[in-house]
């Protein structure tokens, strides 16, 4: 597993969960400190494309061996795509949660929900 | 850490995945100091024994082990448990950490009319699990003397401190279980880490033992149920006439209504404890298989479906998962190695 690390580009969710905006779409995934506090995921079970999400609200879940934990939506929407890598291969949610780690992608219902989110200064600091 | 029965517990030192191979590979070392000890002495206890706990004590040699639950009169478990006999009138009965206050008054309660002392041990001891089939040779290397084969148990120096080193365990491999002053546990530990053993977690533990299908009290054993459901007929020997023999004969002469049972999953997914087993039934305990790589656990069955081989839905969490009804071990070394 890499270092902690909180990328400037994205914003976050303080259920641990980050969104990089593309575009009218957002890319969902859990941070470096919710895959840390999981250990090993071994399985993540994806939503439809086609479901919709709320925000706050649970729209997957991940397993490591001990534990289930439900994955927080950090907006609101449509799923346009998701990771279907992770099914074979979980274990990239530890090994790279802002890249290949990514869970799903979100066409936006209402994009001024994401002045909620924090930015990751503000994420980190509420980590501490 | 979590918080455990009053006991800070170790879940992980790497990873439970990492921990576990180590374990079925080479060897791992768990820290189970949480586990509570009961002894009992004096000229009448081994008839107490007799009378409280479900195997046959009356047979068992000096340095002998016996693994039994203990009943309450209508069969329920309150709790299952290793025995072992220490000296001609000294034993000494290891408890779920979760359970040692409830069992110790169960004893207390009924050493009357017994010359028997029944003495709370839980302060004396750390426990150490060396586990894994390099276990014997890595805590051999600071022994004084060969230890004891499977199932017995002997009084050793270890790096020159006293230890009870027993043959048992709880994962499934060859391995030890080492009894211990507190304050000589620390240097014992750090001298085998030092020597290759890998230092294992309660998560590992819990993975080990259900490929293995050893049952966890609280989880796959409790009041509400009896041995013979859960699979422990075996260890019941109801003409000793223990607490419960008769409620525990009766079941074991109707046939149970529901069975503990292993099971695999087909597909995809993780079976938890809690969830429903369509057409009836309920898992008990469940993982995903490091070694099988496949979701694994124990449930209760309607006896009519506990065949293996059976195929069975469970419920988990909204989405039907296949499983079908397997052998015991999950896990054997010869095919699954």
């Amino acid at each position: 597993m890499a270092d902690a690390s909180y990328p400037d580009d994205l914003l976050y969710h303080a259920e641990h969960d980050w969104v990089r905006l593309e575009d009218g779409t957002a890319v969902f995934g859990i941070t470096w400190f919710a895959q840390d506090a999981l250990g090993e995921v071994v399985f993540f079970d994806p939503p439809e494309v086609g479901s919709t999400v709320t925000k706050d609200q649970s729209y997957a879940e991940v397993e490591s061996v001990k534990a289930v934990s439900d994955v927080i939506a950090p907006l609101s929407g449509e799923i346009v795509e998701v990771n279907t890598e992770l099914g074979d291969k979980p274990e990239a949610i530890n090994e790279d949660p802002y890249g290949e780690g990514w869970m799903v992608r979100v066409k936006l219902s209402d994009e001024a929900e994401k002045d909620s989110l924090l930015d990751a200064k503000a994420y980190e600091a509420s980590l501490s | 850490m979590v918080p455990f029965a009053g006991w800070e517990m170790p879940v992980q030192y790497g990873g439970i995945r990492e921990e576990h191979v180590a374990v079925r590979t080479a060897a791992g070392v768990f820290d189970v100091s949480h586990m509570g000890q009961i002894e009992c002495s004096g000229p009448q206890a081994g008839d107490l024994l007799q009378r409280l706990i479900s195997n046959d004590v009356a047979s068992l040699p000096v340095g002998g082990s016996v693994y039994a639950v203990l009943c309450r009169e209508d069969g329920g478990i309150l709790d299952d448990l290793l025995t072992y006999r220490l000296a001609p009138e000294r034993y000494l009965t290891v408890t779920n950490a979760s359970n040692h206050e409830k069992d110790l008054g169960w004893f207390v309660r009924h050493a009357e009319g017994f010359d028997a002392e029944v003495a709370d041990a839980i302060d004396r001891y750390a426990m150490l699990a060396v586990q894994g089939p390099q276990a014997r040779e890595s805590l051999q290397a600071i022994a004084d003397a060969p230890l004891p084969v499977r199932h017995t148990a002997s009084q050793r120096m270890l790096l020159g401190r006293s230890a009870l080193v027993c043959g048992t365990g709880y994962t499934g491999e060859d391995g030890v279980e080492v009894l211990l002053a507190p304050e000589d546990a620390p240097a014992v530990w750090d001298e085998i880490v030092r020597r290759g053993v890998a230092p294992a977690g309660l998560g590992a533990r819990d993975t080990l033992r259900l490929e293995a299908c050893l049952p966890l009290y609280g989880n796959d054993l409790s009041e509400e149920r009896g041995p013979i459901e859960g699979g422990l007929g075996w260890c019941c020997k109801e003409d000793t006439g223990f607490i419960g023999a008769d409620a525990v004969r009766a079941v074991r002469e109707a046939g149970p209504a529901e069975r503990l049972r292993p099971f695999r999953l087909t597909g995809r997914g993780i079976p938890r404890p809690g969830n429903a087993i369509e057409g009836g039934g309920v898992v008990t305990s469940g993982t995903l298989s490091p070694c099988l790589d496949v979701g694994i656990g124990m449930g209760y069955l309607p006896a009519g479906r506990a065949d293996v081989g059976t195929a069975i839905e469970i419920d988990v969490r909204g989405k039907t998962r296949e499983a079908v009804v397997a052998e015991r071990p999950l896990y054997r070394k010869e095919r699954d190695g």
